[in-house]
């Protein structure tokens, strides 16, 4: 696995943001100036990849190929796969992506400028399509498997997990790289900042998001890039891999109901299939990744649906880890696999920082308020979208 | 403008948007494969040029170009075609 977020540009930094509540938000002065209502955002450093690839390798990277980048180039590395491997075995790539804002834009203010098609560049159009992640990623590691890219709003990273682990138990392949990314700029969120979405507490950023807090009020934008190297058993056997752990159940549902507003109904389903794939009792899990991104009522269908499955006194803990992270939209269900993983590895419940009034109807469940040292053997992690696209996975530990 | 001042210029867009070597570039080189050109890059090509002499070149006009000085004259001639056509 690979990160590149706002709580570290890599495994080792993210995990200390984890383990200390360490918050990744802070602002971003252009909204304000744009006609933005909130400037709160995931702060990350911009990737500089002049060193790590050739101008035309990069010539097609908006940000978010950046980010995934980043975290795919660390994530080979530590799953020990080198450029021979890379060279001789046929993997796939499926990544989750749904916008390139910046890029789009940027392309099309060029046009405007300079009034001729054939002068806006050869960059433009592999940063603007909404696959640019897969087609970068596929020509830099020289992917040959399975490639496209999975569009399905903030569930798009879980999607292409959830997917991954499909095409391997098919049989299809061995070997997918996994993952999701999101662009964080100031022309990427302007439409959802519209919709009075975003919290307005920017008096002290590293507080303002606070999922399942009576004081909520609303999501913080973020973003980076994660990336999870998925294979069969046997290729891991045979390669001589560390197995960190293995995907037990991919669940999914679909809403079907409004584009923006959530349902308990829709998670809940996927929650259970999840359960069913895995063939788990909701006992058996022991820490819950909710995807509770501190809007009022987004968090509060979550922590329904959640309590209507797993409430009650063995109510495994519960943590939104976009407490720290803000939402990492598009790369979230991946980025939040990277961290319960890490606290899989490490053995601890990373907090929901900034929970200090807990909601009545996220009272039933066993909220990690600050970081607990407690054996994870298996979690599951939440993940949803506009247009009531859900996604739940489970992942237990190798033994 | 003199033939020393293109060369100048085309060289500092070719190090800093092509990242060529500054010891890569000699006259006899040939300019394709010092570059590694491929289809794509003729696009950049032609994009930089346009920004940096205000004339826009096409696909054609990089055909019998093999050196960096055919690439030096193939700017040289069409700057002066551009400068002499924009002068009347």
């Amino acid at each position: 696995m690979g990160i590149y977020s706002c709580l570290g540009s890599n495994l080792a930094e993210v995990k200390n943001s984890l383990y200390t509540g360490k918050s990744g938000i802070g602002i971003d002065p252009i909204r304000t100036e744009m006609g933005y209502s909130s400037a709160l955002t995931g702060i990350l450093p911009e990737p500089n990849l002049k060193k790590l690839l050739k101008r035309r390798m990069r010539i097609g990277m908006g940000q978010e190929s950046r980010y995934a980048y980043m975290a795919t180039a660390e994530a080979l590395k530590v799953a020990g796969i080198d450029d021979a491997f890379l060279d001789n075995n046929i993997i796939g790539l499926l990544y989750g992506n749904d916008s390139t804002a910046q890029s789009v834009i940027e392309g099309i203010d060029k046009l405007r400028a300079v009034k001729d098609t054939a002068l806006v560049g050869s960059g433009s159009i592999f940063k603007s399509m909404n696959s640019t992640i897969t087609m970068n990623l596929s020509t830099i590691f020289r992917l040959k498997g399975i490639n496209f890219t999975i569009s399905a709003a903030c569930a798009s990273g879980s999607h292409s997990i959830g997917l991954g682990y499909m095409f391997i138990k098919q049989g299809l392949q061995s070997m997918v790289v996994c993952g999701g990314a999101q662009e964080v700029n100031a022309q990427a969120m302007g439409s959802f900042d519209g919709l009075g979405a975003f919290s307005l507490q920017m008096d002290d950023p590293t507080k303002a998001s606070k999922p399942f807090d009576v004081n909520r009020d609303g999501l913080v934008p973020s973003g980076g890039g994660a990336t999870i190297i998925l294979e069969s058993y046997e290729s891991a056997v045979a390669r001589g891999a560390t197995i960190l752990a293995e995907v037990i159940g991919y669940g999914f549902s679909s809403n079907g109901l409004h584009i923006s507003q959530p349902s308990v109904e829709g998670p809940a389903r996927s929650l259970k299939m999840a359960l069913d794939q895995a063939n788990v009792a909701a006992s058996e899990i022991d820490y819950i990744n909710a995807h509770a991104t501190s809007t009022p009522l987004g968090d509060k269908h979550e922590a329904m649906a959640i309590g209507s499955i797993f409430g009650g006194d063995n109510c495994p803990y519960v943590s939104s880890t976009k407490s720290m992270t803000g939402h990492e939209c598009w790369m979230a269900g991946a980025s939040e696999i990277v961290y319960s993983l890490l606290m899989m590895q490490d053995s601890f419940i990373a907090p929901n920082i900034n929970l200090e009034n807990v909601a009545e109807e996220a009272k039933p469940l066993n909220l990690a308020k600050t970081t607990i040292d407690h054996k994870i053997d298996t979690f599951l992690s939440n993940s949803f979208g506009f247009g009531g696209t859900n996604s739940s996975l489970i992942v237990r530990k190798f033994k | 403008m003199e033939k020393v001042k293109i060369i100048e210029i085309t060289n500092r867009f070719l190090i800093d948007e092509f990242e060529v070597e500054p010891d890569e570039i000699i006259l006899e080189n040939n300019f394709h494969k010092t570059l590694d050109l491929d289809s794509l890059d003729y696009v950049d090509l032609v994009v930089v040029i346009q920004s940096n002499f205000g004339f826009k070149l096409t696909a054609d006009d990089f055909k019998g170009v093999d050196t960096f000085n055919e690439f030096y004259n193939m700017i040289e001639t069409h700057l002066h075609k551009f400068t002499k056509e924009n002068a009347s």
